[in-house]
């Protein structure tokens, strides 16, 4: 349910002119839902940004996922792999 | 990882069943700028508060969308995490909230000039709503106009 709350408010958001990246967790909901931006990490839920009380690791997902915002070859709706 | 299998079985039936809600047609906004120019909105659905606000509702309601604002220059040890499904394990964002409401880690990467700004608040939403038509009609307007208003180019979504 998390992956298609946080998939609807960016619609929301994009629709506005803010560009989005959302973080998920379940593909299957990704591939439905269809968010405008998506990094599909291998996590289970819970741990979205891969440990607790580990900066590097924390930062190396949200930097892929921001890395996303700035790719010109993405078309929507686009999910990579982290 | 990644597939329902990590579920119990209850809730891979509802999962398997459950009427997703798709996006269609799917919205576009390209960014025109690198992002050490733009401004950082984070929203997260891992139900964080701040030790002054209430909790998401655990009993009474089955799905609260209500929003939370928490300032961008939170202290990230007073975050509470009020999320109420027991479909997944707690214990990470116990014991850190930037596992899923990363704080410190934006902060970093705005220090180290990779992220332009960060803008001065934050939502956060308690993720587990499974009729999303209150999250539509009533939430995610709360939050859209204040982040338009905020001057906010981009935003990172992390579910839990």
């Amino acid at each position: 349910m998390c992956n298609q709350t946080v998939s609807l408010v960016a619609a929301a958001l994009e629709q506005q002119g803010i560009s989005t990246v959302v973080v998920q967790l379940l593909r299957m909901v990704t591939e439905r839902v269809r968010p405008p931006r998506a990094l599909f990490v291998p996590f289970r839920h819970g741990y979205p940004l891969d440990s607790p009380n580990n900066p590097e690791k924390q930062r190396a997902v949200i930097t892929a996922a921001l890395n996303l915002l700035t790719d010109r070859s993405l078309k929507p709706p686009a999910i990579v792999d982290f | 990882m990644g597939s329902l299998k990590e579920f119990h079985l209850k809730y891979r039936l509802y999962l398997k069943a459950y009427r997703w809600r798709r996006i269609d047609p799917v919205p576009w906004a390209p960014l025109d700028k690198p992002l050490k120019g733009c401004r950082l909105a984070l929203v997260s659905s891992a139900g964080m508060v701040t030790a002054d606000q209430d909790p998401f509702d655990n009993f009474t309601r089955a799905d609260d969308p209500d929003i939370r604002e928490i300032s961008s220059d939170v202290d990230v040890e007073t975050l509470r995490e009020t999320h109420r499904s027991d479909a997944f394990d707690h214990t990470g964002i116990r014991q850190d909230p930037n596992l899923a409401f990363p704080v410190d880690r934006l902060r970093e990467l705005a220090e180290a000039g990779i992220i332009g700004s960060l803008n001065h608040r934050y939502f956060s939403l308690m993720g587990s709503v499974t009729a999303p038509a209150k999250l539509i009609k009533n939430s995610i307007p709360q939050v859209v106009p204040k982040l338009v208003r905020d001057q906010v180019d981009v935003a990172l979504l992390i579910p839990v």
